[in-house]
């Protein structure tokens, strides 16, 4: 009873059925695992799916579906069922290679898919001497045994397709051997004991515990180094599920200099690390520059250029006031990665800087008109270099992304760039806010005047300023009527106009003028009013930017197209400044730069055992595929009878086609008269 | 059916004709040529691969007289368009051969018009048994291989023109594989309607090679993705001029199994039934092209690991493209046990091939265009 058990267990396992089941659950488990991305922090699981899913997700290990137990579970019996396939199939394997079967009977050849019936006269020596010159020219190894009513010539050719099934099959177990040993499992079994533990979070190296902490001589990983440029480390940094390992190096890592080169259309063309690498042991120095696909082993450890940041690049800013009548600006420093307060008189700040890029090439030509088909067509005709659309690449410069947190702890985000960037040809600070890391920034354009921002920032202090409205007024009167003599309630009626159109427009932007004109004008005459305001803003605006020119003692201006120009787009850029979010705009001014290469480091020593089974799968695949096993059986009896069959362990037409070839070869072979040097007998 | 090899009786080196050995010495020649004239630039492994290449390129001249016709017909195609340039791109604007054949886009666009007609003149065969039709339709499918071959040569030529340092073999991503995959699919057909001496095959086979070109259409003319970009570090790798065609020669080939697969499927139901040909052919096409397919991807996958170890520093890592590429294996893998230890035979074969069609589509496309992962080849 229990034999039979064990009996019919190893059968299971070692049956095509139960391999093929156990294939088909490996590919659905790896669908999951490409459907499902993995390894994200556990919080973005718990929000997608809630918390009965995540809760049922997490206990099957789906957020690591390749390190779950389960998935372990049936790789290790996939190795099982293929060994045991191979302990069942290898012995019969090898004794086919080996076997002519020369002792088969009569009436087994006869139940042969291939066989002919065949006669000659020649004698029999002659016959088998022909036939077996024949066979072998074709590539045929043949043995004869002699038997009471005759000969059998046993040939056979292609052997080594036994070999392949061995070859490939061994080698899908070496490979899983070889890549279970490069996985997880022993640092599993060290987390399952309480050995270790991993830390959650991102916690600064100094503050990881011991028992988190991984020695040098650890059997496996693939950990993380951190390096800004100049500093040194002797640690990567393992990512377990959610949280960290620290994993001793047995040696101390120093970047030199982090290089990143840029072709002409912005796309990174290299990055490469110069390091200096200290054996901690031996106190042996090396230097070596360290590329993507170039990467440099030492001591068994694997050294890759996996990506770089900023390493804490130090940023010069202006802070400007966007308080209504100010134009206060404040020197201030920002670190990328740190947070700084900003030292204002009204409510405190907190800036922090999340990120910089000194160089971003962005495409700045604009979408023609669509063409007609032909048209289209040849345009794409032609060489390669080129594209069907115009572009324009460029770099427009430094940027960077930074948020400001209010005392109350509540955050925006904002992305600036340092120069003007042209758009419809004229030049504009870019300023993007957002609320959320989900959104799209939008973007205030700043207008910039002889490449500068301040002559903005001036008018916009003046245009908002209370005290400065009635000198505006006045200004703008007198410009309007000229020396025209208009009695003075006239005079004083627009001056309140104007007073009015500017109280509204600093209290909130073109939303409060258009919010007073739905209010106090009846429907039908609400366009024209808008109309008039409008006017009325523009002409105040340019009073008040020579208003604030005055004040900087600097010389009135005239009023081109241009200058016109600058006070539209700095008007709209008023407006938006109220949705800006922030009360003060941050001026990139200069910076000093600060590189981080992130280093990957390696260990795995099973990759030896997978790249020999790698080898062994392709031998193996091709001489299964390309080898075909064919046996061919003629039985010359005494009488001058002739029995021809054939077998191989493959169903192909070629194989059809070459039987039939031969039989039709021999059958003449055996029937042309003996002229002792027929056309094979060489 | 008989397959059409009985030449097969003789040994290779008593069935060369004067043209086989005029390619052999064309290719001798112009091996040792580059060899002379460029080999200062290659390293040890370049050089290597140059020579061992020579005697690979001959026996595929040798053994298969469509190959040998057209690599000939390729390399003077693809050198008198090189030639024209005079090193200067515009001239693909103004020299009347280049503008309207030889410069990569025209060609690949020839390639393009030409598939398409073939299709059209393999359809028309099956419609109305025209033997004529089938003849045209393969003489259009060689033009096609041809045009498409030259356009991927010259577009070679060209990224060097667009500078020394943006340069690189035509298969860094999804557009150059594209016309790649035409390419190979319509070669694997023309191989077996040899083999088999049946042109009943390409009604099937070429729609597939059809939708590819269309897909390719749709990527140029909205997404102007035939621009030649220069390579990404990740991808400056002398595994990718590998790993990349033999991955193809693997999709080329499971599509062509599965399009098999539907004719069996048709002939099985009555469908056109006397116009195929006989599904024990079709059966035999379809596992020789699985088989190969198999091989090859194999092969590419195992590159594929080789290349990952260097430039990702590990050799799996359960990328959604990895993994992909493992179902795909895995699916052909059961495909072929299926076949062989259980005797499965006729229309669940047919049907899982075709069901292979549709998981290795997703695997070449699908995961660029749905999964994120690391392959930077690009999302639509
Ligand atoms: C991922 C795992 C496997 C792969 C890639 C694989 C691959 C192959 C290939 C390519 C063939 C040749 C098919 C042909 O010539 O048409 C084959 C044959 C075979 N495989 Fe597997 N195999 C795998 C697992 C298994 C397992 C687990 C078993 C045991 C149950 C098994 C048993 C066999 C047998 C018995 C043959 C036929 C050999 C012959 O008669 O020559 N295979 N395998």
């Amino acid at each position: 009873m229990k034999r039979s058990f064990a009996r019919n267990l190893y059968e299971l396992l070692s049956s095509m059925r139960f391999a093929i089941s156990l294939l088909t659950l490996l590919a659905i488990a790896s669908i999951i695992g490409t459907v499902l991305k993995q390894n994200e922090p556990y919080n973005n699981y718990l929000n997608q799916f809630g918390p009965f899913w995540f809760g049922l997700f997490e206990k099957l290990g789906l957020y690591g579906v390749y390190h779950a137990s389960w998935f372990l579970a049936v790789l290790t019996f996939l190795v099982a069922s293929t060994s045991l396939c191979i302990f069942r199939q290898g012995p019969q394997m090898l004794k086919e290679m080996r076997s002519f079967r020369e002792h088969a009977q009569e009436s087994s050849l006869r139940m042969f898919a291939h066989q002919a019936s065949l006669g000659t006269t020649l004698p029999r020596d002659a016959a088998q001497q022909k036939t077996a010159a024949y066979l072998q020219s074709q590539g045929y190894r043949l043995r004869a045994a002699a038997r009471p009513d005759g000969v059998l010539l046993a040939a056979k050719a292609g052997s080594w397709n036994r070999l392949g099934y061995l070859l490939a099959h061994t080698a899908i177990v070496t490979i899983c051997i070889g890549g279970l040993a490069d996985g997880d499992l022993p640092l599993k079994a060290q987390l399952l004991l309480g050995d270790k533990h991993v830390v959650s979070g991102s916690p600064a190296i100094a503050d990881i515990p011991a028992e988190s902490r991984l020695p040098a001589s650890h059997w496996s990983y693939r950990g993380n180094i951190f390096l800004p440029e100049g500093r040194r480390s002797g640690n990567a940094i393992l990512n377990i599920s959610d949280g960290v390992l620290l994993q001793e190096l047995p040696f101390n890592l120093t970047l030199k200099k982090f290089y990143v080169d840029y072709y002409s259309t912005g796309a990174p063309k290299r990055f490469a690390s110069d390091v200096v690498i200290e054996d901690r042991a031996s106190g042996e120095r090396l230097e070596r520059t360290i590329e993507v696909n170039k990467p440099f082993e030492y001591k068994g450890v694997t050294l890759y250029q996996a990506s770089f940041e900023d390493g804490g690049t130090t940023l010069h800013l202006k802070a400007h006031s966007l308080t209504a009548g100010s134009n206060e600006v404040l020197p201030v420093d920002g670190v990328v990665g740190d947070a700084v307060k900003l030292m204002r008189r009204s409510e405190p700040l907190t800036l922090e800087v999340i990120n910089f890029r000194p160089i971003n090439v962005e495409n700045l030509g604009t979408a023609e008109a669509s063409a007609g088909t032909i048209e289209n067509i040849g345009k794409h005709l032609g060489s390669a270099a080129k594209s069907g659309e115009k572009k324009d690449l460029h770099n427009v410069g430094p940027s960077m992304i930074f948020k400001l947190r209010d005392a109350a702890g509540q955050a925006r985000e904002f992305h600036s760039y340092m120069q003007p960037i042209l758009q419809e040809g004229r030049p504009f600070y870019m300023a993007g806010m957002r609320e959320a890391n989900a959104e799209n920034f939008r973007y205030m354009r700043i207008p910039a005047f002889e490449g500068k921002l301040d002559a903005w920032f001036a008018l916009r202090a003046v245009l908002t300023d209370p005290a400065a409205r009635p000198a505006i007024a006045r200004r703008f009167t007198a410009t309007a009527l000229k020396g025209d003599a208009v009695a003075e309630t006239m005079r004083s009626k627009l001056a309140a106009t104007a007073e009015q159109t500017l109280g509204l427009f600093a209290a909130g932007g073109y939303e409060a003028l258009d919010q007073f004109i739905r209010k106090n004008v009846p429907q039908a005459e609400q366009e024209k009013a808008a109309g008039v305001f409008f006017k009325v803003l523009q002409g105040v605006a340019w009073d008040a930017w020579q208003l604030a020119r005055e004040r900087q003692q600097l010389k009135p201006l005239e009023l081109t197209q241009e200058n016109a120009a600058f006070v539209n787009d700095a008007l709209n850029a008023v407006s938006d400044s109220f949705h800006y979010g922030a009360p003060v705009f941050l001026e990139l001014n200069g910076f000093d730069e600060v590189k981080a290469s992130v280093i990957q480091a390696t260990r795995s020593p099973g990759k030896f055992i997978v790249y020999l089974g790698c080898a062994l799968l392709i031998a193996g695949v091709c001489f299964m595929l390309y080898v075909h096993e064919r046996r061919l059986f003629v039985l010359l009896k005494d009488g001058g009878e002739v029995l021809l069959a054939g077998s191989a362990n493959r169903k192909t037409m070629a194989i059809d086609a070459e039987f039939a070839r031969h039989s039709a070869r021999i059958e003449q072979l055996l029937k042309e008269p003996d002229r002792g040097t027929g056309p094979s007998s060489h | 059916m008989e397959l059409a090899q009985a030449h097969t009786d003789l040994p290779l080196l008593r069935r060369l004709r004067i043209a086989d050995w005029l390619a052999a010495f064309a290719l001798l020649g112009g091996g040792l040529f580059a060899l002379a004239r460029y080999g200062a630039y290659m390293d040890g492994y370049e050089k290597a691969i140059l020579l061992a290449s020579i005697p690979g390129f001959v026996y595929l001249a040798w053994s298969w007289a469509g190959l040998r016709n057209l690599m000939g017909g390729v390399a003077l195609l693809a050198l008198a368009g090189i030639n024209l340039y005079h090193g200067d791109l515009a001239r693909a604007d103004h020299a009347f051969f280049l503008k309207f054949l030889l410069s990569s886009q025209t060609a690949i666009g020839w390639m393009c018009a030409l598939f398409f007609m073939a299709t059209g003149a393999f359809w028309l065969g099956l419609a109305a048994r025209a033997e004529f039709a089938d003849r045209v339709g393969t003489a259009l499918t060689w033009s096609a291989v041809t045009a498409g071959l030259t356009g991927l040569l010259v577009r070679w030529y060209e990224s060097y023109l667009i500078g020394a340092d943006v340069g690189h073999i035509p298969v860094s991503n999804l557009y150059e594989v594209f016309v790649l995959f035409s390419l190979i699919t319509g070669l694997l057909y023309l191989h077996y309607a040899g083999r088999y001496a049946t042109r009943k095959m390409g009604a099937f086979v070429l729609p597939v090679i059809s939708a590819a070109v269309g897909f390719l259409l749709w990527y140029t003319f909205s997404r102007e993705a035939q621009e030649i970009q220069p390579l990404v570090p990740a991808l400056q790798s002398y595994w990718m001029k590998i790993h990349v065609p033999a991955n193809f020669v693997g999709y080329g080939a499971f599509a062509l199994s599965a399009m098999l697969g539907v004719a069996w499927i048709c002939a099985s139901k009555g469908i056109l039934a006397d116009r195929l040909p006989s599904p024990e052919v079709l059966e035999d096409v379809m596992y020789k092209a699985i088989a190969v397919g198999f091989a090859f991807f194999t092969i590419a996958t195992i590159l594929g690991a080789l290349w990952a170890a260097e430039a990702w520093g590990t050799y799996w890592q359960w990328d959604p493209k990895e993994t992909w590429a493992l179902i795909v294996w895995l699916n052909y893998a059961a495909w072929l046990h299926m076949r062989l230890t259980k005797g499965l035979r006729g229309a669940a074969l047919a049907w899982w091939a075709v069901t292979g069609l549709l998981v290795t589509t997703f695997a070449f496309l699908g995961v660029n265009m749905v999964l994120s992962g690391l392959h930077s080849y690009g999302t639509l």
